[in-house]
């Protein structure tokens, strides 16, 4: 018997005027599964959660949560979610938030364990419109985590924390999720993905490029570039060595793209020796992305 | 479940902002009490200066409690807090009560401050008068809490203040709230159709006016039936990103 979905979407689409935002996508997430939306700004992720969310109707395709429509499961109690840019109302204390939102769900959690879990029963007495970034986000986590939902939908919800925030609101996540929930999270952070997410779904243009287990995935966007000054060689010679993908010139510097930057830079040196001032970085993940979705890219077009 | 303690906490935040009150109560009463004072033992058409103004600024300063209380969404939808609250269980009838409710709170802070400076400037008149035009002059707002929350749906935070300023000084001068505007003729005609025009006429019961006929009822449920639709489309509506 195949495992209860979370989410489902079949031929998800979705335009606003001439932009084509979400391209027909179907999706499957298990009960209980941690899954990444990983993709550049601009790739639809945020418009795929508005619309299993229910937040905004699908032009064309099926969105159903746990086999329910997006508005049937919200009514239940059975989703909470930090969107994307969102912020608190004022003139409340942190108590008193937390308080008001869990009291319109059926079966929320106690407000104090919710407020223990997510680190802020200190600042309960505060008012919301004197939190720092970071507890503007705890208590925003409180609020989408106090109803105990099955289904916890997170929009870029650590963009613009620092690292160490960054890292205490995962483990805060791990611990919520525990294997039971079903976690949905967008993020353009790939070692963010890779290192909290069960699975990865790549979308850029609003389509899925990839989906599959994390390490995977990331092997196949982990590219890395090698700039380096090299006055005696060409660009379209740069571009045959091994492991190099690509080569474009940056000034008087050259910069490659590589797919196995190891045996490019033994190559380069071993051919080249005169190259200098070499550096060798992970590339962005729009970069990789590039890579990836050349056909998406000239369909547009 | 219960939206009463939404309701509960939506009326606590509106207590502890000032500002929304500076239209709603502090302009009103002051502008009473400055204008008022000097002309306690003034009459106008035959009736006590005070209780005349007071019933002025009790029709501008509860059109202006209802509309600024709508004002407050623009402000929770710039901070996407509209979208959350979306994905909760609290219905659109449930959000509408709280809204509306919040709004009489802070109109009925009006009428009270209003009427016992009034009476401490020596208005007095018989209960049942009291009870008329405060009966009357609470049927008359339901149109503008309506209007208030289909602003808040529309309008930026940023165009939302002008935009309630300007239209409450508009549809209280028009409605009477200063002066009457025309006692006869098609002016007159036109500005019977305004709800502001019911809602001053309600407070004037006071002075010695008719309450509303047919007339009056008909256009205070009409305009609340029309922005009532208005404001659930646009609260309907507006669930996408700011």
């Amino acid at each position: 018997m195949p495992s209860p979905l979370g989410i489902e979407l079949n031929g998800l689409d979705k335009s606003f005027g001439a932009v084509h935002a979400v391209r027909g996508i179907d999706v499957a997430i298990p009960v209980g599964e941690t899954v990444a939306l990983l993709g550049p700004n601009g790739a639809g992720k945020s418009t795929t959660i508005d619309m299993v969310l229910g937040l905004l109707p699908p032009d064309r395709g099926r969105v159903r949560v746990f086999d329910k429509t997006p508005d049937e499961a919200v009514r239940a109690g059975a989703v909470g979610a930090m969107l994307q840019g969102g912020s608190l109302i004022r003139d409340l204390t942190v108590r008193e938030l937390v308080t008001m939102v869990a009291s319109l769900y059926p079966h929320a959690s106690d407000v104090d364990e919710t407020m223990a879990r997510t680190g802020i029963t200190d600042i309960g007495g505060r008012r919301t419109q004197r939190l720092s970034g970071g507890q503007t986000q705890r208590v925003r986590l409180a609020v989408a985590l106090v109803s105990d939902p099955e289904l916890l939908v997170l929009d870029e919800p650590t963009v613009a924390l620092d690292v160490e925030t960054r890292r205490r609101f995962w483990s805060m996540m791990r611990d919520f999720v525990a294997g039971q929930k079903t976690l949905l999270f967008a993020t353009h952070y790939l070692e963010e993905a890779d290192e909290y997410a069960d699975r990865i779904i790549l979308m850029a243009n609003g389509q899925i490029v990839a989906d599959g287990p994390s390490n995977e995935i990331k092997a196949s966007v982990s590219m890395r570039t090698i700039r380096a000054t090299v006055p005696s060689a060409r660009v379209d010679e740069l571009a045959t060595l091994p492991g190099v993908s690509g080569a474009e010139p940056r000034g008087d510097a050259v910069l490659l793209t590589c797919a196995d930057s190891d045996a490019a830079l033994r190559a380069l040196l071993a051919r080249y020796p005169e190259a200098h001032d070499i550096e060798v970085r992970g590339a962005g993940l729009e970069e990789a992305f590039l890579e990836l979705t050349g056909d998406a890219e000239s369909e547009q077009m | 479940m219960s939206a009463a303690t939404y309701t509960r906490y939506e009326l606590v935040r509106t207590f502890r902002n000032v500002r929304f009150m500076l239209l709603s109560l502090v302009f009103p009463l002051t502008l009473f009490l400055l204008v008022a004072a000097p002309n306690r033992n003034q009459t106008l058409g035959g009736l006590s200066f005070p209780l005349y103004y007071m019933t002025g600024m009790v029709a501008w300063g509860t059109m202006a409690a209802m509309l600024s209380c709508g004002a407050r969404i623009a402000v929770e939808r710039s901070v996407g807090w509209n979208r959350q609250l979306r994905i909760t269980p609290l219905t659109t009838r449930a959000y509408f009560r709280a809204k509306i409710s919040t709004a009489y709170a802070l109109a009925s802070l009006t009428i009270v401050a209003l009427y016992v400076s009034g009476i401490a400037l020596g208005v007095h008149m018989s209960v049942g008068r009291w009870l008329t035009m405060t009966g009357l002059i609470l049927v008359g707002l339901v149109p503008f809490a309506v209007l208030g929350i289909l602003l808040g749906h529309l309008l930026t935070p940023e165009a939302v203040g002008p935009a309630i300023g300007g239209m409450t000084a508009l549809l209280a001068l028009l409605g009477g709230a200063y002066g009457p505007v025309a006692t006869s003729g098609v002016l007159h005609d036109l500005v019977q159709l305004l709800p502001s025009y019911w809602l001053v006429q309600a407070a004037h019961t006071a002075v010695g006016a008719n309450a509303w006929g047919a007339k009056g009822w008909t256009v205070i449920a009409v305009w609340t039936v029309v922005l009532g639709r208005l404001a659930a489309v646009a609260y309907r509506r507006d669930t996408k990103r700011v």
